[in-house]
């Protein structure tokens, strides 16, 4: 079994290795750090706070300094550092608003400045696993109470008075016994002379005198920029002599280039080179495909020049991957016994011995993440220096692998991250910068590699397909006394390791050994599965099966046993409790189980918070039907409410959606109500359409014609969010991805109700029209 | 030598006069507002305005548009004032934002031919532009919102 959670750890196997075994602080003087608050992990130590995260174990873990993120100009201006990716969901705004709101600046006087590539001054830059706002709300908390006191420290020094005496507020520090008062600005230069204090001795302001954290009154930092089209994504990036490239990618994963024939692409006008550029044999990892590229004076005549090219090649070892018989192969394995991850009571024999037994088989296929932005990214080499511009999830990993790929020094490397145009995980894979850095390199000019939406589904990194088999045992009372899941699904460790045909402990921990109901026998097992093309993460991975199984199953059983979904569901989930399965080193997100644990009283509150707020058992109008899910990821839980309406022709609607959220301490409520909001569409996207085949080794789908997502005239009329408030200082949760997984089935279990149709098969597609 | 006329300002083409108008704006005037979403006119992140009617920018040629008046994003008003910029900001609408270019451009197209639109007008209207962060519902009451007057 591959030791793999994370996207970083996969980049460098050994490296992580070499990290788990040396302290933070020592690899950290290995690197060369000096001077600066440059903090060991983990940084959270139990008196300070009440909780710890994983984010000390993260790829160069935390980085506590306010030299680091804060600046104060004479002008008052505070420049803040934002070093996530901002890919959609606020995190460009909402860590620098964290602090912001403990230094007491003015957010109007705040700007916020993008972070380059570089980990060991900025800390882990991972944009994914929705751990931005769990990971750094104490960070950067600190990072703005050090600010805050040295302001302070100054102005006492500058009046002569002990720094008890003065306090910051609203961008001043004040005086208030004589009444004296200091701009930040004015204070700007002795601030910076001041030492850091230590963490243990920051005093952190009160909640209760937020004035931004909770709020959720202010934008995004880039709201006006989106709204004039100034905002720079990767592809807006224009250097002086800069080429256009589109590259003609193996259209079989693992496939090679025979030869290829360029005269016709030289004959476009606009077309100034064809040339081939380097692939990775399959596991290519994060490399690239290879294939050919064709340079032009802009992209419209790139892409010409490409449809021009005459191209062979060899299909490799993936050519008869078919998505018809490789779904039978899942199904078969499914119905045998497999690798046995979670034993509690035995399973088996309770099934047995089951008044009744309740089977589903269900089957979710590959998804392509399509972000309205293609991967695209622009990459400068000269000599043995590189400079990439690019929307990446992941600046650090990005640096490290374009370092490597190129055989220079990584601080020879600078990347710059661009707004990105949607990420969704595949931007956590820098293949796209990779290849604009070869063929820079090559050229010996700027170049701005642009994927094309069909590449963008050809050569991506798939979501996985699974068929996921629970068995469900119920006594002559109806109770369910055995529960039996079988999943089958190719990994996304296979992108990495040749042979693997077992799910890794990050894919296993998403809902399927995590599975929090209260019966006496479970067995959790995971027959084998090869895979025959990139696997990678998509927004919320493993739970879009996990939760549309267990989910369905609720549904299906309340149905076998004649009772109300979201009584069925509360009977399972059970007794409030902490709930501990018999699992081996159980993956908690990376987070550790003290702080972070399974908590069905957490599970069953937002049950029926969504339940009270979306009035669960509402009368609705025939053909329409009520569907209830729940599901925690991401250490956070979330319920959804979907109303879903069917016509005779089978056409479906979604007039109403509730979600009830679950995530500990949050900073912004109104992007986790965007987040909840987006994922509804993205949950029906992928529930009525999100398909990708495949035939001889080949993507069946092109465009959004052939992988469609839903339109405007097909969402969800009204989706409502609600937050539960959190209780003292829960720790904060995962927002970008927990949405997703509890749609489909909250979906599905309407549609039953609306219908008596009972959908285990996605997409939807024209099931209902049958 | 093709002529036509963006955000008010002549520009000239003398290369491939079947260049999409996309490419040329964003790679050769150095108009990036417009964005590349798919090519084949199925999303609209690249709709431009042309003659007071939407049109996508991936599959009209510069040669479509010679003569013509053509504004982006970066035209639609000298401040980003128009009343469906200032009803996205009032709503908080985007969330990557990368759509969003498009989707402003078809909504002010949409109500100048409409300046009314009912909810179901406005869903449709709308249902050529994709949205995959999936702001529709705000995208959808922004309009509502400049039509009734921000």
């Amino acid at each position: 079994m591959n030791f793999i959670d994370n996207p970083r750890k996969l980049r460098g196997f050994e490296k992580h290795i070499k990290v788990e075994k040396v302290s933070r602080r020592s690899i950290l003087k290995g690197l060369g750090v000096t001077g600066g608050l440059v903090l060991a992990a983990p940084v959270m130590s139990r008196q300070a706070l009440a909780y710890e995260t994983g984010a000390g174990k993260m790829p160069h873990g935390v980085v506590v300094d306010p030299r680091v993120f804060v600046s104060v100009g004479a002008d008052g201006i505070v420049t803040i550092v934002g070093h996530r990716s901002e890919m959609g969901t606020g995190v460009r705004t909402s860590l620098p608003l964290i602090v912001a709101e403990e230094m007491e600046a003015d957010w109007s006087r705040v700007k916020v400045q993008q972070a380059h590539g570089d980990e060991v001054k900025f800390g882990n830059q991972d944009t994914d696993g929705s751990r931005s706002t769990r990971h750094y709300l104490i960070p950067m908390r600190q990072i703005g109470a050090s600010a805050r006191t040295m302001l302070e420290q100054a102005a006492a020094k500058r009046w002569g008075v002990p720094a008890t005496e003065v306090k910051a507020v609203n961008h001043e520090v004040v005086h208030s016994a004589s009444g004296r008062k200091l701009g930040f600005g004015e204070l700007a230069a002795d601030a910076a002379k001041e030492s850091v204090p230590s963490i243990e001795g920051l005093k952190l302001k009160d909640p209760k005198n937020f004035r931004y954290l909770g709020k959720g009154q202010i934008g995004i930092v880039d709201l006006h920029d989106i709204t004039t089209g100034k905002a720079h994504y990767g592809a807006d990036v224009r250097l002086p002599g800069m080429k256009y490239a589109v590259i003609a990618r193996p259209p079989v994963t693992g496939g090679k280039l025979v030869k290829f024939e360029p005269e016709e692409a030289l004959k476009v006008p606009g077309v100034e080179k064809v040339m081939q550029v380097r692939g990775w044999p399959w596991p290519s990892k994060f490399q690239p495909l290879g294939g050919v590229a064709v340079i032009a004076r802009n992209t419209g005549a790139a892409i010409k020049g490409r449809d021009a090219l005459k191209l062979t090649w060899d299909d490799g070892p993936n050519g008869k991957y078919d998505s018809v018989a490789y779904r039978k192969e899942l199904e078969e394995a499914s119905r045998k016994p497999g690798l046995v991850l979670r034993k509690e009571g035995d399973a088996d024999a309770a099934l047995k011995s089951a008044d009744k037994v309740i089977v589903g088989e269900y089957y979710l296929p590959h998804l392509a993440h399509v972000a309205m932005e293609p991967p695209v990214a622009v990459a400068d080499v000269k000599g043995d220096k590189a400079e990439i511009w690019a929307p990446v999830q992941s600046p650090g990993g990005t640096r490290e692998d374009v370092a490597k790929t190129l055989g220079i020094p990584e601080a020879n490397v600078t990347v710059n991250v661009t707004l990105l145009g949607g990420g969704f995980g595949r931007k956590s894979k820098c293949d796209f910068a990779i290849e604009a850095a070869l063929l820079s390199k090559e050229l010996g000019a700027p170049v701005k590699v642009q994927w094309t939406r069909e590449d963008d589904i050809h050569n991506g990194f798939l979501h996985t397909v699974s068929v996921e088999r629970i068995e469900a045992g119920l006594d002559k009372s109806g109770k369910v006394i055995a529960w039996r899941h079988r999943s089958v699904a190719p990994s996304i460790a296979s992108t990495f390791a040749a042979g693997t045909l077992h799910q890794a402990p990050f894919e296993i921990g998403m809902g399927l050994v995590d599975m929090p109901f209260e019966i006496a026998n479970i067995s959790c097992e995971n027959p084998e599965a090869a895979a025959f093309t990139r696997i990678g993460w998509f927004r919320s991975v493993s739970n879009i099966p996990r939760a549309f199984a267990v989910q369905s199953m609720v549904g299906e059983i309340a149905q076998a046993t004649g009772r109300d979904q979201k009584e069925m569901l509360l009977e399972l989930i059970g007794s409030p409790r902490i709930v501990k399965p018999n699992v081996k080193d159980l993956w908690n997100y990376g987070e550790p189980q003290d702080s972070y644990p399974i908590d069905t009283a957490r599970l069953r509150k937002v049950v029926e918070l969504v339940a009270e707020k979306g009035e669960w058992g509402r009368k609705v109008p025939k053909g329409h039907g009520l569907g209830i899910a729940v599901h925690r990821s991401f250490v956070s839980y979330i319920a959804t409410i979907v109303e879903v309406a069917v016509d005779d022709k089978g056409k479906l609607t979604v007039p109403r959606v509730d979600t009830a959220i679950d995530c500990g301490t949050y900073v912004n409520p109104e992007r986790i109500a965007s987040q909840i909001e987006g994922a509804a569409i993205m949950g029906l996207s992928l529930a009525k359409y999100g398909e990708i085949t495949f035939k001889d080794g080949k993507v069946q789908q092109r465009n959004f014609d052939d992988f469609q997502v839903v339109r405007m005239d097909e969402s969800p009329v009204v989706t409502n969010v609600f937050i539960v408030p959190p209780v003292s200082d829960t720790p904060p949760s995962g927002v970008g991805e927990p949405g997703v997984p509890p749609f489909a089935p909250a979906l599905i279990n309407a549609i039953f109700a609306a219908t008596g149709k009972r959908i285990r098969s996605l997409p939807i597609g024209k099931q209902l029209e049958a | 030598m093709i002529k036509v006329k963006i955000n008010g300002q002549e520009q000239s083409w003398d290369g491939d006069p079947d260049l999409p108008l996309l490419w040329f704006l964003r790679d050769e005037a150095g108009l990036t507002g417009t964005k590349y979403g798919c090519g084949q006119a199925l999303c609209g992140a690249c709709t431009v305005i042309v003659d007071k009617q939407a049109v996508r920018a991936c599959i009209t040629s510069v040669n479509d548009v010679a003569g013509r008046e053509v504004t982006t994003i970066e035209g639609l008003h000298p401040n980003g004032d128009h009343p469906v910029q200032k009803a996205w900001r009032q709503l908080n609408v985007p969330q990557c934002g990368f759509c969003q270019a498009g989707q402003i451009m078809q909504a002010a197209a949409l109500l100048m031919d409409n300046p009314k639109p009912s909810h179901d007008q406005i869903r449709e209207g709308m249902a050529g532009n994709i949205c995959r962060c999936g702001c529709y519902q705000r995208i959808e009451n922004a309009v509502h919102l400049a039509s009734t007057g921000v």
